[in-house]
């Protein structure tokens, strides 16, 4: 499985991208697929401050409860509303129309703790293993 | 033996689940496909096509001799000894405290009787019986993990499986629902019963395991034009919850008497001693014993095993099995067992999600019934 160009990704499967001090995050595929139908996102709330690693939400499929946790640090500017009334939105796109939130990056330096394409697709090629 | 260490189990169709991609987990002592394309469009095809189940997981033993029925009428609630030859009838085994043991099938054949009782309670059920057998005139023989079970349910199962049956004169489709046959399904040889845990019609085929393989491959190529879909234990959980069907271990337990967990219609205290008759008499008499109930919650965020449960700002139990319902609404439901005062349908109810109390209701089981 073969990631977009041009994001970071989490250990925890979150992807992040970058455009100025906005980052739009979301969940990558690999995790979608892994969670199988998801029935339910809980996101954190507008001008939220959130910390890098922290648990900011639940993601729930049909089968379990998994915690979202956040791949930067900063303020939450916005949410994906659309996944209020259609969570299979992240089944469906995880990488586009399924994003979770938008966050005016705290410290870019941050950055430097995600992994790249190669990284995140070695770490989910271990994980298949 | 810990969980953790414990040597699990492949049906005879392993190789079958893992072709077609499915996640595997453990359940039973086996390793069982829980989802192949996905949960709810596996739900969707039982609902509107077809569903092919590996329930080969499950307890499959056979008992023969004259006192079959009159032994079975002894440890069970629901009668036997009235079942007529190819009749297949749900009943349950009850400690002497009145709790449930295990819920179970029975099948009356020719010469011999077929016991289904669920994969968790297999080596539970196994020794119950073996305890009880002091007769000469009962024979028990387990078929568990050798014998297989493939299940075709759905609106379109009938015009799959009953061409590929041969069971004499008759033919499959005229079949009654709760009634079995003996012949063969796809060249195989078969025990045929119209039986099921999806609240849609269909068939359950107990065979060889070693013939699981060819039988299942050409189900699902019959099927294909009727748009079956291999579907897992994820989709036929939700598929009885919506068809409001006790699950052991979450409506029916070792501590939920039938009647508390939906069944009392299974007990029949007209029937001479059987093991709890007494406990289940007395609480049938006094009327007074938590129950299971169903509910809905408002909003959309779903409920799960064990979610603290409030009645009037009083905590009265726990969630016991959740889902969403795709055939209701895409509601979230479940059941939970409440006391007698909180069964009328509407009674409001909250249940405790992560810190926050959201609004419930009782509602009526089921929360669906297919159109006959």
């Amino acid at each position: 499985m073969s990631q977009p160009e041009g994001l970071l990704f989490s250990k925890e499967h979150e992807w992040l991208k970058v455009d100025g001090d906005v980052g739009i995050v979301g969940i990558t595929d690999y995790a979608q697929s892994s969670l199988g139908d998801i029935v339910y996102v809980e996101l954190p709330r507008v001008g939220h401050e959130i910390v890098q690693g922290g648990s900011i939400g639940v993601v729930e499929s049909v089968k379990a409860v998994s915690d979202l946790f956040t791949p930067i640090s900063g303020e939450v500017l916005e949410v994906n509303h659309a996944l209020e009334t259609d969570p299979a939105l992240l089944n469906r796109d995880a990488f586009g129309e399924g994003w979770l939130y938008k966050v005016r990056i705290k410290d870019l330096k941050e950055k430097n703790s995600l992994l790249g394409t190669a990284d995140y697709d070695a770490l989910i090629a271990e994980a298949a293993n | 033996m810990s969980a953790a260490t414990e040597v699990l189990r492949r049906t005879a169709l392993y190789d079958q689940h893992v072709a077609l991609g499915a996640r595997l987990v453990p359940f039973g002592g086996f390793e069982m496909p829980v989802q192949y394309a996905g949960i709810i469009k596996e739900h969707d095809a039982v609902r509107r096509h077809a569903g092919l189940f590996d329930l080969s997981h499950m307890a499959q033993f056979v008992l023969t001799g004259d006192g079959v029925a009159e032994w079975a009428d002894s440890l069970t609630t629901n009668a036997v000894g009235s079942m007529k030859p190819y009749q297949a009838r749900y009943n349950l085994f009850c400690n002497e405290r009145g709790g449930t043991h295990d819920d179970v099938l029975f099948y009356r054949l020719e010469n011999r009787w077929l016991l289904v009782c669920n994969a968790s309670n297999a080596a539970k059920m196994w020794k119950h019986l073996n305890d009880r057998n002091h007769r000469s005139d009962v024979r028990l023989a387990s078929r568990h993990g050798e014998a297989a079970l493939i299940a075709v349910q759905g609106p379109r199962a009938v015009e799959i499986v009953a061409p590929l049956c041969d069971i004499g004169s008759s033919n499959a489709a005229e079949l009654k629902y709760y009634f079995c046959a003996e012949g063969s399904v796809g060249g195989v040889r078969a025990v045929i019963a119209r039986t099921g845990y999806t609240g849609e019609d269909g068939f359950e085929l107990f065979i060889d395991g070693t013939d699981a393989a060819a039988l299942w491959q050409k189900l699902l190529e019959v099927g294909r034009p009727y748009s079956i879909e291999p579907a897992g234990l994820g989709a036929r959980d939700m598929l009885r919850l919506e068809a409001g069907m006790p699950l052991y271990g979450f409506e029916l337990s070792e501590e939920i008497s039938p009647p508390a967990g939906g069944q009392g219609w299974a007990v029949k205290l007209n029937k001479p001693a059987f093991v709890g008759k007494e406990a289940l008499a007395a609480q049938l008499t006094t009327d007074d014993y938590a129950r299971i109930a169903g509910f809905v919650l408002e909003g959309r965020v779903p409920a799960r095993t064990g979610y603290p449960v409030f009645s009037g700002g009083e905590p009265i139990g726990e969630v016991r099995s959740a889902s969403i319902a795709p055939s209701y609404g895409n509601r979230n439901v479940g059941t939970v067992l409440v006391p007698k005062a909180a069964t009328a349908v509407g009674t409001p109810l909250e249940i405790e999600i992560r810190g926050t109390r959201h609004a419930a209701q009782v509602a009526s089981l089921p929360f669906y019934k297919r159109a006959r």
